[in-house]
């Protein structure tokens, strides 16, 4: 065995060099070449400042938005503590959250009590960035959007409809809203 | 499932179908021994690496002699790997200021990416410098990948080989691995992934001012190299906590089936390249069957149990129908761009491979949906496997069922004409029980103390499916977690990295002994008494086999921990 530690130690320094610094320097050389905007994050700018990244989501809690999906990254959307609740089907912590979260969006969006919640607002994601949510979810926010906007509901609604991500091919994954996209539409005016 | 998710389905299955002749043919020309496609491009730069390690390739190795070099290279890399992180503060490509990871986590976690784990008790993006994550994990990603499909290779030898002691060169075929099968796999796939909208650069984590006025974080880091190796290696660590959740690292709908295939394409490809190498399709055919059956059993478990949806939250008030207006489920722990039945999908694939990447939450999963994953694990991570590990699982698996033919018939049993007999059972027993003895014993010594349980998020059936789970993962080297469980614990650490070794080792050196010990023989003439292995017939035998020889050894915890809480909770 003692012969082979020469090469190991070899194999390992040869390899790092290919696998851990050449490719890695190699796939970021093209991509901040050929693919540079989404290499670099996707990044949204408003007048020549960053805002956030279209790929992620933020937190929004002003009437006038529509809000994304709980998080349970950090104190919530947080880029640097990525993750979800992990809490089990039947946790009672989860229960309770849950519970809360419907009440408080019933009163939010002024949603009758006999009505269900779309299951995306009041349950957090597994990253925790999630950037999207579902059409039910954003139509039910609508309404409030266009009164704290004092704007028509058919023009909110029609917002929802251009920011609204069919299943791309038309079969994989599912239809989404981006609510930063949105969001920044509303606010760009009528 | 709506029309949409059969369509996905069938559309990864599609994609698998195409690339499992073309990439299976293509790895038996770089491991059967003549001229391969590429020689021009990978010969001098592979000459250049054997002449700098000083090893000959076309010297050929017994079989202990492939073992001690497997282990030497992991002893000097693993360590390597644990200094690298101890000393990361020292070292360049640090912008966030990172520092050193405490001992006892980078135990674990050397251990984990060495064995082909990926188990991460810590959150890549608050943790590992990008230093730490593209010279010391992504190495790793690449040659524990490439070790295991040397295993493999050495055994297919062993099968094929008349009264030969050696069976290949350790060094030459993780070299060939690396440099024909896996360098161009992943530069390619990360490519695609960087079009998408993965990251790839070396940034400090920037901080904007979001629309309302807030700060976030947007962490950077050389992502896509790393996403493409994850996957096409089955490691599964991601560079962020959230895995291949997070939006930079899984964007769209489209990354998501190409992480898919990614997971999905080197093993299912082995069993062809086994076929073929042994001049016999159908052994392969057979091999590959068995795999694909599984997985598609454990797919379609798990879709439907998430897109159902949970009856607690229903009756809480929420909407979890899925209509044109939303993908409905059980969308806690999940994205809404892949939904409930991605989520399914997802897990099954990780988990029948040695992968461990996740797109959803494992915790958060039902009861059924959840126990899809971890009994893919149970059952050796072979409903497709490792880069290597699957197929050698398969193969041992194979002797065990030709070995139960052979004594409902009271004839010596035989595999591709080798006699198997008492050496190598031995060997295939050592191999079958390891794994299990060590889930078991970590799994129940921690819920008989007190503190192991302090880690837990959840509590009832659903505590012990997490602690469960979690040996079971590392034991089986898969990496993938229910996630509420605080790992981070000198107990969790040492135990995990224990289960990780045992998991690795005591599977690749028996795997290795039986190789040796087959080769030696000279294969006996097919006769009307041979029971023949190339049938649908082996090939349901063989699924029994798995189900009932491995499954069972797990059935009561799995009684205890998902089915009572499926039960109890009334899914």
């Amino acid at each position: 065995m003692r012969r082979q530690l020469l090469p190991a130690l070899l194999m390992t320094v040869v390899l790092t060099v290919l696998t851990g610094i050449a490719y890695p320097l190699l796939v970021t050389g093209v991509s901040q070449i050929a693919f540079k905007h989404r290499a670099n994050g996707s990044l949204v700018e408003v007048s020549g400042k960053p805002v956030g990244s279209s790929l992620l989501g933020q937190g929004f809690t002003g009437v006038k938005y529509f809000h994304p999906r709980p998080s349970a990254a950090g104190e919530g959307y947080d880029g640097l503590a990525s993750g979800a609740s992990n809490l089990g089907p039947s946790n009672p912590d989860l229960l309770k959250t849950i519970k809360g979260r419907i009440a408080a969006y019933r009163d939010d969006n002024g949603v009758a009590v006999g009505i269900e919640v779309p299951v995306d607002a009041v349950t957090a994601s597994a990253s925790g960035l999630d950037s999207g949510i579902s059409v039910a979810n954003a139509r039910l926010q609508a309404t409030r959007v266009a009164t704290a906007r004092g704007w028509p509901l058919h023009d909110v609604l029609a917002a929802v409809t251009r920011h609204t991500q069919d299943r791309q091919w038309g079969f994989l994954g599912e239809k989404v809203v981006n609510v930063l996209a949105l969001n920044l539409d509303l606010d760009r005016g009528r | 499932m709506t029309t949409a998710a059969w369509l996905q389905l069938g559309f990864l299955i599609s994609a698998l179908a195409i690339s499992t002749p073309l990439l299976g043919s293509y790895m038996a020309r770089v491991y059967g021994g003549g001229k391969a496609p590429g020689d021009r491009l990978f010969l001098p730069v592979e000459r250049v690496i054997y002449r700098i390690c000083r090893v000959d390739p076309d010297r050929e190795q017994r079989w202990n002699i492939y073992a001690y070099s497997l282990l030497a290279f992991s002893a000097v890399s693993v360590i390597v790997l644990y200094l690298q992180l101890r000393l990361q503060q020292h070292l360049p490509l640090n912008p966030d200021h990172l520092v050193g990871v405490p001992s006892a986590l980078s135990f674990n976690t050397a251990v984990s990416f060495l064995t082909n784990t990926n188990w991460q008790n810590y959150a890549g993006e608050s943790t590992m410098t990008y230093l730490t994550q593209m010279a010391g994990l992504v190495l790793h990603n690449f040659v524990s990948a490439a070790a295991g499909a040397g295993v493999a290779v050495a055994l297919i030898r062993g099968l094929l080989r008349r009264r030969s002691d050696t069976l290949g060169n350790f060094w030459a075929d993780l070299t060939r691995t690396t440099t024909r099968v896996l360098l161009p796999l992943a530069f390619a796939g990360a490519m695609v992934l960087v079009s998408q909208g993965v990251v790839q650069n070396f940034h400090a984590t920037k901080v904007v001012t979001t629309v309302e006025g807030r700060h976030q974080s947007i962490p950077g880091g050389a992502i896509a190299s790393q996403e493409a190796i994850k996957n096409v290696g089955q490691n599964g660590g991601g560079p962020y906590n959230a895995n291949a959740a997070h939006p930079f690292e899984n964007p769209n709908p489209i990354t998501n089936v190409f992480i898919l295939w990614m997971i999905l394409a080197i093993p299912f490809a082995l069993p062809f390249t086994f076929g073929k190498l042994a001049g016999d399709r159908k052994q392969g055919y057979v091999v590959l069957a068995a795999m694909v059956g599984l997985w598609l059993v454990g797919a379609l478990i798990a879709m439907p149990m998430e897109a159902r949806g949970s009856p607690r939250l229903t009756a809480l008030g929420a909407d979890q129908k899925v209509t044109a207006l939303q993908s409905g489920g059980n969308m806690e722990g999940k994205e809404s761009r892949f939904g409930a039945v991605g989520c399914g999908l997802f897990a099954d694939s990780t988990t029948g491979t040695s992968t461990g990447s996740i797109n959803c939450a494992h915790d958060s999963m039902t009861p059924i949906g959840g126990a899809v994953p971890l009994v893919n694990i149970m059952l050796g991570e072979v409903t497709p496997g490792g880069t290597g590990s699957g197929l050698y699982g398969m193969l041992i698996f194979a002797l065990t069922a030709v070995f139960i033919a052979g004594l409902m018939v009271g004839r010596t049993p035989e595999y591709l004409g080798k006699k198997i007999q008492a050496a190598e059972m031995k060997l295939v027993v050592i191999y079958l029980l390891a794994v299990p003895l060590v889930i078991l014993a970590f799994a129940g010594a921690s819920i008989v103390m007190t503190t192991p349980l302090h880690s837990l998020a959840n509590h009832g059936p659903h505590g012990l499916t997490e602690m469960v789970y979690a040996f079971t993962s590392q034991g089986n080297n898969n990496g993938s977690a229910f996630g509420g469980l605080a790992g981070n614990t000198n107990w969790f650490n040492t135990t995990g990295g224990i289960a990780m070794l045992v998991g690795r080792f005591f599977l690749m050196i028996p795997a290795l002994a039986i190789a040796g010990s087959l080769g030696r023989k000279q294969p006996v003439p097919a006769s009307a008494g041979t029971f023949p292995t190339g049938t649908p017939l082996f090939a349901g035998l063989l699924v029994g086999v798995i189900v009932i020889v491995v499954g069972l050894t797990y059935f009561p915890v799995v009684a205890l921990g998902p089915i009572t809480e499926h039960l109890i909770g009334r899914y």
